[in-house]
């Protein structure tokens, strides 16, 4: 007899107010509820959290790691986007 | 019984209540269904425990003869805890213990929001911070029996049967005695006539998302106020009480 | 620890597609203190060896709830009931911290559970003995929590991003479990004769199991050279094993306690303290299955999960239901 299992979700964690979520693991749950709580009793049991987002893992679309210098490369091209790439002279402020 | 020592031994009682429903959840630790579970009802026990410290803790500063939580805890003959039959059952499988926690959790729900409003600042103040633990229990416990109950054929039967077997110790919760009289008349504290209407009203809504049938209310079960216990009690206890028991007025 | 069965047997051997550029890139990565992250290439044995030790450390902690576990309707204060039962949950959630990251190499937290069940998977051997006394529960946070941490920090390193991540959690919470422990055998040494008696007796019976949880001497120790390369493990055995007992037997003389090794001394020259042989035949006896609580926790594991399966399947029934609803 196969067993089925409870589907695994992803939990991202935002810790603090003003804070971006992080991924912080994965939980499995039967439903989108149970995934919510099972969230908040594994990452959030020393007050680690203001907000919890729980996702399927099947329905996250990622990057594929093999195609990462197609993927991200030519960004690396354009370095006129980093501040760095400008000289401006010492004497002027706020830039 | 002067008002003051009504008020300590119903403290005492909640104190009763939350150890001894402690202890029983204790026991699932290594024996949950999914990992998942045993992080929740862990937490879930580590709430009780902590609330029947704080009552303990309360009743002895009351009391004022020097007994401390572990007095309270350890160290009274059976006839001298007060808790609920209701919360000493056995655990039984998860249709049982999740039966048993909706049916007590929505009484205990409705009696803690009735102690925010004590006169007594102590024992409000704890009924304030085990309210909103306890709502969050009832919200997990509840969940899980309208999963039992309108799962699989198997689950339905099973909580169905828990329900009807646990049902004859919801009785006990409404039948006031003179403690609970004193305390709701001196005290401001909870009026369980009215709270029975409330709780019978709140289990209804979760029984009939469940799927599952409200038993009949027949024969009652009663003497946990009086500390007459049922036959799982002994046991409960001899677990509980053994280290102290055997090494007395040790450190630990 | 967590690889005491990986060294029993024999490891897999390289796929035939995986060729000399690849792996030689790989382990420039590694080198090189890069992470690999879950879906990022890595060699088949680097996956597999991951796999089988992750799930060990995983099953370790759920067993490990057992003999801890154990004590907790009998402990003897509030407070320390509280303090175990926070323990016991944490070693919960750090299987399932540990669960989540062996998924992440494509292995489902369910078959690694029926492997345990079958008695295929191995956990660390401590786990076998039996928790007889109070004092055993102290034992178990000064001395199996002492040698956990001692293997889990350099874990904290390790080259697989989602492993060493959720090391990093877990030490951040081990923090306070060896410090439970030794306040237990602390208080028990300054208790009554009972008391420190009590102390003393779980030492002496746990001394030497702890000792065995940093896995085979060195020189047996086949596959350690490739998992040191590859940065899944950090340390040796032996220099994990010296470590520990390095550190943990100045604290056994501040309890006033005797370590149960008549033959232990420090050497004034190279600042270690050289110990007896240990008796191996009882680590492999014990990691063979012939360990005084094997069967028993076994049964345990495979009753909760027996007497779960209608609840498991219930809940599974309803979510299917409600979505059935929602479209409808």
């Amino acid at each position: 007899m196969t067993k089925q299992e409870w589907p695994l979700y992803e939990v991202f964690i935002r810790s603090k107010s003003g804070l971006s979520h992080r991924h912080a693991g994965s939980v499995h749950a039967a439903d989108d509820e149970m995934a919510l709580t099972n969230a908040r009793d594994t990452y959030t049991r020393r007050n680690e959290g203001v907000s919890i987002w729980v996702v399927r893992s099947d329905r996250i679309v990622a990057s594929d790691p093999a195609e990462t210098s197609a993927f991200f490369e030519p960004a690396e091209d354009k370095i006129y986007r980093h501040p760095t790439f400008y000289d401006i002279p010492d004497e002027v402020d706020n830039l | 019984m002067t008002p003051d020592d009504a008020l300590t031994r119903y403290v005492t009682r909640l104190g009763d209540n939350a150890l001894v429903l402690g202890q029983r959840m204790i026991e699932l630790v290594a024996a949950s269904p999914e990992l998942e579970e045993e992080l929740a009802s862990a937490n879930f026990s580590l709430d009780y425990i902590g609330q029947a410290r704080m009552f303990y803790t309360c009743a002895g500063e009351r009391e004022g003869a020097g007994r401390d939580e572990d007095d309270f805890a350890f160290l009274r003959p059976e006839h001298e805890y007060r808790n609920l039959l209701l919360v000493e059952q056995p655990n039984g499988h998860f249709g049982d213990s999740t039966v048993r926690a909706v049916l007590f959790e929505s009484f205990y729900v409705l009696l803690l929001d009735a102690l925010t409003h004590c006169s007594e600042g102590g024992v409000a103040e704890i009924a304030v911070r085990a309210i909103k633990e306890v709502r969050y229990h009832l919200k997990h416990s509840s969940q899980w029996l309208v999963r039992l109950g309108d799962g699989t054929e198997e689950s339905h039967d099973r909580a169905q049967q828990s329900l009807d077997s646990l049902w004859r110790y919801t009785g006990e919760m409404f039948v006031a005695d003179e403690v609970d009289a004193i305390v709701r008349d001196s005290f401001a504290g909870p009026d369980l006539e009215a709270i029975a209407g409330q709780w019978r009203h709140a289990v209804t809504a979760i029984v009939n998302a469940a799927t599952l049938d409200m038993p009949d209310d027949g024969w009652m079960a009663t003497g946990g106020k009086e500390g007459r216990h049922t036959e799982h009690f002994g046991y409960l206890l001899a677990d509980l009480q053994i280290m102290q028991r055997t090494y007395p007025g040790q450190a630990w | 620890m967590y690889t005491q069965g990986l060294d029993q047997k024999g490891e897999a051997v390289g796929c035939a597609s995986e060729t000399p550029e690849q792996l030689a890139a790989f382990q420039a990565r590694i080198d090189a203190e890069e992470k690999i992250e879950a879906k990022d290439w890595m060699p088949e044995a680097y996956r597999r060896t991951l796999i089988r030790q992750i799930s060990q450390h995983a099953h370790s902690e759920i067993i490990g709830m057992q003999p801890e576990g154990n004590w907790l309707t009998r402990a003897p204060s509030l407070k320390r009931k509280a303090i175990l039962l926070a323990k016991v949950q944490d070693e919960a959630g750090h299987g399932l911290y540990l669960y989540s990251a062996a998924e992440t190499l494509g292995v489902s937290r369910d078959q690694m559970v029926a492997d345990l069940l079958a008695g295929r998977a191995k956990y660390s051997s401590i786990f076998n003995y039996p928790t007889l006394t109070w004092a055993d529960i102290g034992a178990i946070g000064w001395l199996v929590d002492g040698a956990a941490i001692m293997n889990q920090i350099p874990l904290c390193r390790c080259s697989y991003g989602p492993y060493a991540r959720a090391m990093v959690r877990i030490c951040k919470e081990e923090s306070f479990h060896q410090r439970q422990g030794f306040e237990i055998m602390l208080t028990l040494c300054r208790g009554s004769d009972e008391q420190k008696a009590m102390a003393q007796d779980a030492l002496s019976r746990f001394w030497w199991p702890s000792l065995m949880m940093f896995g085979p001497n060195d020189a047996n120790s086949k596959h350690s050279a490739q998992s040191m390369k590859w940065k899944i493990k950090r340390f040796s055995n032996d220099e994990l094993r010296q470590k520990f007992i390095d550190v943990t037997v100045p604290q056994a003389k501040f309890l006033g306690l005797e370590v149960p090794d008549d033959r232990l001394h420090l050497n004034e020259e190279s600042g270690h303290y050289q110990h007896s042989d240990i008796d191996w035949q009882e680590f492999f006896d014990v990691i063979a299955g012939n360990g005084p609580c094997n069967s028993q926790r076994m049964a345990k594991r495979r009753k909760a999960d027996d007497d779960g399966a209608w609840v498991r399947e219930a809940a599974q029934a309803y979510a299917a239901k409600r979505a059935a609803r929602d479209v409808a």
